[in-house]
């Protein structure tokens, strides 16, 4: 399809930090980036003094909505002290930091810049859901909106067109959401740190406690089936089945691979990164597919040499549940059709041969939209660097990951590789 | 009709006025709706007007629940659920519409693959503004 595309010198990554994902009533955008700088600073093996950051890419979908003020680029680099070097803002809806990122790589693999900083902010959760709702709906095609589409509806009719084709039903998708509330534990960073089990049994021991009749849930399955419990969102999706409203905010710290070293002796090597744009959902070529995510996918593996099996584990946008199992058939680690058999058969979880989103995914660890790409990369970075503690993927050698991030409804996509080397 | 403009508000201006339309590229042939004033095929910019017969099958659709407040406010919501959903026209084509005489509070009972047909029933004098493409069961 594209042509092939090397990156005109080596970029890595040696600096990364994030805040804590989830609804703050008392805490602003500032005060999250400040927190994911702070962990940032602390992260670079043999520190580094800021003023040598070359300039700031930030991510950001739309606080201009949420938070009523627009232009956040210099307010962040004043924040972190870069004022009066240049920042850039991007915007790719739920992709907006993803390209921030993206920028960054091909700014210093240009040459321009040495070390750059990256990042993504989003706050979304004081505004109320109707009002997020819309925001988000900012974000699908004019088309789609226009006869009553919502964000969760996009993806949900998705998700009919993949159950008639391949035979699948709902029942497969609430694999993935176990699997992702059973890793999310296991992220302090993590907005929803629960796993369904323990879910169900604290919401049986609460109703024992006020006195009201305990239903009999057999297992996960079954009180996700509970409609009390997991309410119709947009048929098939149901509440389990759709990321949170959040904020968060995340930033990670680029250098030239000549300049690398002087910052630590374990970089973390972008070896192939790809963006794509698609069209509204009702013209896409393959309604069980998206292909702006291909022709990322197509662009990362031909950089970087490798191939979707040689990709050992990965972060996919799972916004829907039907997401994560459309991206791992789109990125190759699974045959069309094969993805949420894949799931349900436990292929994906943290402890099968092929991990997907150890952090819990959007669904668990929260999607502040303008911060969940860099987030995404910032878990691969974490687990190829061996420092995701209870979440470390099991096994050891631990050398390539991939990051894949979605905006509106597949109209912007990113695939990123890196390797420790 | 010749002289509209290939735009999304010709479109929606047509609809109203019950008509389903597309744009044909004279250059290669290739047939699109909505309407595209470029063609992505050949990258020609010659089009002409095509009606279409308004007949497809259901290829995707869903029923929604939590309803965005354009729709509230036309009395949908959780306890009167809506289905949207994406059409193959018989043209080629596929289209987002609103999808009527189904049973949105009962999903089961909506087929992908069930053949539709458009109707018109939200035709008003706004010059398009309030008009929704929809499409029934055949």
């Amino acid at each position: 399809m594209g042509k092939r595309r090397r990156l005109g010198r080596g970029v890595a990554v040696v600096g990364a930090g994030m805040s804590k994902f989830g609804m703050f009533k008392d805490r602003d955008s500032k005060d999250l980036f400040a927190e994911g700088f702070g962990e940032l600073f602390s992260s670079v093996d043999k520190g580094f003094d800021p003023r040598e950051i070359d300039c700031l890419y930030l991510g950001n979908f739309s606080n201009d909505f949420f938070t009523h003020q627009s232009h956040w680029g210099p307010i962040i680099a004043d924040l972190v002290g870069l004022t009066p070097k240049p920042v850039t803002r991007t915007e790719g809806a739920c992709a907006s930091s993803a390209l921030a990122f993206r920028e960054g790589v091909l700014a210093i693999a240009a040459g321009f810049y040495d070390l750059v900083l990256v990042g993504g902010l989003e706050e979304m959760s004081k505004r109320t859901t109707e009002e997020v709702a819309e925001g988000l709906a900012l974000a699908t095609s004019p088309y789609e909106g226009r006869v009553g589409f919502t964000f969760p509806g996009v993806f949900a009719a998705v998700a009919t067109a993949y159950f008639a084709r391949y035979g699948v039903t709902r029942e497969h998708l609430m694999d993935v959401t176990i699997k992702s509330h059973h890793n999310a534990p296991l992220n302090p960073k993590a907005q929803f740190p629960v796993s369904v089990r323990d879910m169900l049994k604290a919401k049986k021991e609460s109703l024992t406690r006020r006195g009201f009749p305990v239903p009999h849930w057999e297992n996960e399955k079954d009180f996700l089936r509970d409609l009390s419990v997991n309410p119709m969102v947009a048929w098939p999706m149901h509440l389990f089945d759709c990321c949170p409203i959040s904020d968060g905010a995340c930033c990670m710290l680029l250098a030239s691979e000549e300049i690398a070293g002087n910052f630590t002796d374990d970089p973390i090597h972008v070896a192939g990164i790809g963006q794509g744009s698609g069209r509204g959902f009702h013209g896409s070529p393959d309604l069980t597919s998206f292909e702006a995510t291909k022709y990322a996918a197509e662009e990362a593996y031909g950089m970087s040499g490798l191939r979707p099996e040689d990709v050992q584990f990965a972060e996919v946008h799972d916004c829907f549940s039907i997401a994560e199992v459309i991206h791992i058939e789109d990125l190759g680690f699974f045959s069309p059709g094969r993805g949420a058999f894949a799931t349900a058969e436990g292929l994906t979880r943290l402890d099968g041969p092929k991990p997907i989103n150890t952090s819990g995914g959007l669904k668990c660890k929260g999607h502040p939209v303008g911060a969940t790409g860099i987030s995404q990369l910032y878990e691969v970075w974490t687990q190829l660097r061996c420092r995701a503690g209870s979440r470390q993927i099991p096994g050891g050698d631990l050398r390539i990951g991939g990051a894949h991030n979605l905006g509106g409804t597949g109209g912007t996509c990113t695939f990123t590789i890196l390797e420790r080397r | 009709m010749e002289d509209l403009p290939f735009s999304d508000v010709s479109y929606n201006k047509y609809i109203a006025e019950e008509k389903l339309m597309g744009s044909r590229c004279r250059g290669c042939g290739a047939l699109f709706t909505p309407p595209r004033s470029i063609c992505p095929v050949c990258f020609g910019s010659a089009m002409e007007w095509v009606t279409m017969e308004g007949k497809g099958k259901l290829a995707a659709f869903t029923c929604i629940f939590i309803a965005p407040p354009s729709m509230t406010a036309q009395g949908y919501g959780r306890n009167r659920p809506y289905c949207v959903g994406v059409v193959e026209l018989v043209e080629g084509p596929r289209v987002a519409a609103r999808i009527e005489g189904v049973d949105a509070s009962n999903p089961l009972s909506i087929k992908v693959g069930m053949a539709v047909r458009a109707i018109f029933p939200y035709r008003t004098d706004k010059g398009g503004a309030d008009s929704y493409l929809t499409f029934e069961p055949a």
